[in-house]
């Protein structure tokens, strides 16, 4: 329990965000017409890519002769990318087609 | 000056974008740009955490760096472009697999940097069986989305023995954390055991469901994202992962209200069970239904003033989106009003018949949702039922044992008319009879709905 108390109270910052960010995720999905519920789950699976900022910085502070951890971050940051770029791209892809027309 | 080149800055305006990004996505005027804003935002996190990192690093590990995010960008690019329309829902799963299996192999390497402090060791361990389970669930319903898994397979007591290893799962990393061992073995022992516990948790879960489970993963990744950044101290981790987790889940939940299926029912079964049971059985309709032919469909279409089309699932699988914009237009310039009645669910995933009419150029205020369309039924000469089946059944509103009791739908039987097309007498995807089907207004047009449609249109062209 201490130990719990000493966590929050040491990163009170990031218990703070994560805290309002729930709430801005709510506020954020309440009332979108169904029609946009594909692509905001597109949009939102893209986001969730950032992950891959946490495979760089594994590659970045791993030991360069540590070959196992080095190829699994490699494939890590592969993963992730394919997270990043396919979900944003594919999220365009659907949206071009809500454009109105002329 | 020196701030706004700090990685702090270039997280905080990544973070923005994030948060504005997402509620541009909410209006199908901003969508577009939001989803550009967010693009933008990641390529600027990723950039600065390369190049503004404080520390030694070889170049062999910058080249590698390079490597892998050329070869993801490339294989996902591609990807992204190159799949068609009807494949998206699949799509996003193995994309957001991908992040999920990212997040746990991070926890992977990262274990033995912090054995034996318990805070740190509980967020990796948490990342390594989220991630696990986001990945290996995604890959499962991906492949019942592609078709390869079309049954749902159940183990005898697949509940139980579910929570039991889910149960298993989280004590066993309570040990490791109070434990503070740095067993490479158990963390193994505990990666393969989350991986097998994310596919017995899809496996039994039918294709129907498979978008909530989607939805559902994907804020479960979102959650592993936001352990990644909880252990590095990393804020845009952090806030893009809780921020997924919390939209996800709220989206979870708005799709499960737009199906009237609670989240528990999805998760823990429902749908399929009663159609073999004595309860299904006990709402069997007997009567006798009416066919039509192409000739008198096409007729009834033609004299007809406002017609309502009403696409399902049959249409994204025949891929007759394109049919049946060409088939509006022809009704159109005979003078007739066309409208989509677009049910919440229709199509593969909540808004995924939008999505692939929108392709075709069907005009946005041709396509109207269920709240708006359901007063209009009862001035309409013609509804048009191509493909949808549960979305269209009466038993919703009138038959208290059946299992999508309750569930909103198109009320069609208002209409003068309604034709169905379908396939066959095959029920829909919760296994039961539709009564539409025998309603005396309804005459049915079996047959491939692009085959079909593409008949109606030459014998409209034709009068």
């Amino acid at each position: 329990m201490n130990e719990l108390i000493d966590f929050i109270s040491n990163n009170l910052q990031m218990v703070y965000i994560v805290i309002l960010m729930i709430f801005v995720g709510v506020e954020v999905i309440g009332n979108v017409p169904a029609v946009l519920h594909t692509p905001l789950m597109s949009g939102a699976n893209a986001i969730h890519g950032v992950v891959i900022i946490g495979a760089i910085l594994v590659m970045l502070g791993v030991d360069p002769d540590n070959i196992l951890a080095l190829s699994l971050g490699f494939v890590a940051v592969i993963l992730g990318t394919l997270n990043v770029v396919g979900g944003f791209v594919v999220t365009d892809r659907m949206l071009e087609m809500f454009k109105k027309k002329k | 000056m020196e701030y706004i080149f700090s990685l702090e800055f270039i997280y905080f305006i990544a973070s923005i974008t994030y948060i504005l990004g997402l509620k541009m996505l909410g209006r199908p005027e901003t969508a577009r740009r939001g989803n550009l804003l967010a693009a933008g935002g990641m390529t600027l996190a990723i950039l600065g955490t390369i190049f503004l990192y404080q520390g030694e690093v070889s170049n062999f590990v910058y080249i590698l760096i390079a490597i892998a995010i050329l070869f993801g960008t490339v294989v996902g690019w591609v990807i992204a472009i190159k799949v068609k329309m009807t494949k998206m829902p699949e799509l996003v799963s193995l994309f957001n697999g991908m992040g999920g299996a990212s997040a746990a192999l991070i926890g992977l390497i990262e274990f033995h940097h912090y054995s034996g402090e318990a805070l740190s060791t509980s967020t990796i361990l948490g990342g390594v069986i989220i991630g696990s389970i986001s990945f290996s669930g995604s890959m499962i319903a991906w492949g019942k989305l592609n078709g390869t898994f079309n049954k749902p397979i159940r183990l005898p007591k697949y509940n139980l023995i579910n929570n039991i290893i889910l149960v298993g799962i989280v004590l066993f990393a309570v040990f490791m954390v109070y434990s503070g061992t740095n067993s490479e073995l158990y963390l193994y022992l505990l990666f393969f055991a989350a991986l097998a516990y994310g596919i017995m948790f899809v496996f039994p879960i039918g294709g129907a469901d498979m978008p909530v489970v989607i939805s559902l993963l994907n804020s479960f990744t979102g959650l592993a994202a936001a352990l990644g950044g909880f252990l590095y101290g990393n804020m845009v981790m952090l806030t893009g992962g809780i921020l997924v987790g919390s939209a996800g889940t709220i989206l979870t939940f708005a799709m499960c209200k737009a199906m009237n299926r609670p989240l528990v029912n999805v998760i823990f079964g429902g749908f399929g069970d009663t159609g073999g049971t004595d309860e299904g059985k006990s709402s069997t309709i007997i009567g006798d239904i009416k066919k039509t032919t192409v000739s008198d469909a096409a007729i009834l279409m033609n004299y007809s003033q406002r017609v309502i089309i009403v696409p399902g699932y049959g249409l994204a699988v025949a891929q007759a989106q394109h049919a049946i914009h060409e088939l509006e237009q022809i009704l159109i310039n005979k003078g007739i009003d066309v409208k989509y009645a677009i049910h919440p669910v229709a199509g593969r995933m909540p808004g995924h018949m939008n999505v692939l009419l929108a392709e075709t150029n069907v005009e946005y205020d041709k396509l109207a949702e269920m709240d708006d369309v359901n007063p209009e039924f009862k001035n309409t000469d013609v509804v048009f039922v191509v493909g949808a089946n549960d979305v269209v059944n009466p038993a919703a509103h009138n038959d208290t044992s059946s299992p999508i009791y309750g569930m909103p739908i198109l009320d069609v039987e208002d209409a003068k008319q309604i034709i169905v097309n379908k396939r066959s007498m095959n029920p829909g995807y919760a296994g039961i009879e539709n009564e539409l089907f025998y309603n005396q207004k309804t005459s049915m047009l079996f047959g491939d709905a692009k085959t079909v449609i593409q008949e109606l249109i030459s014998e409209l062209k034709g009068m």
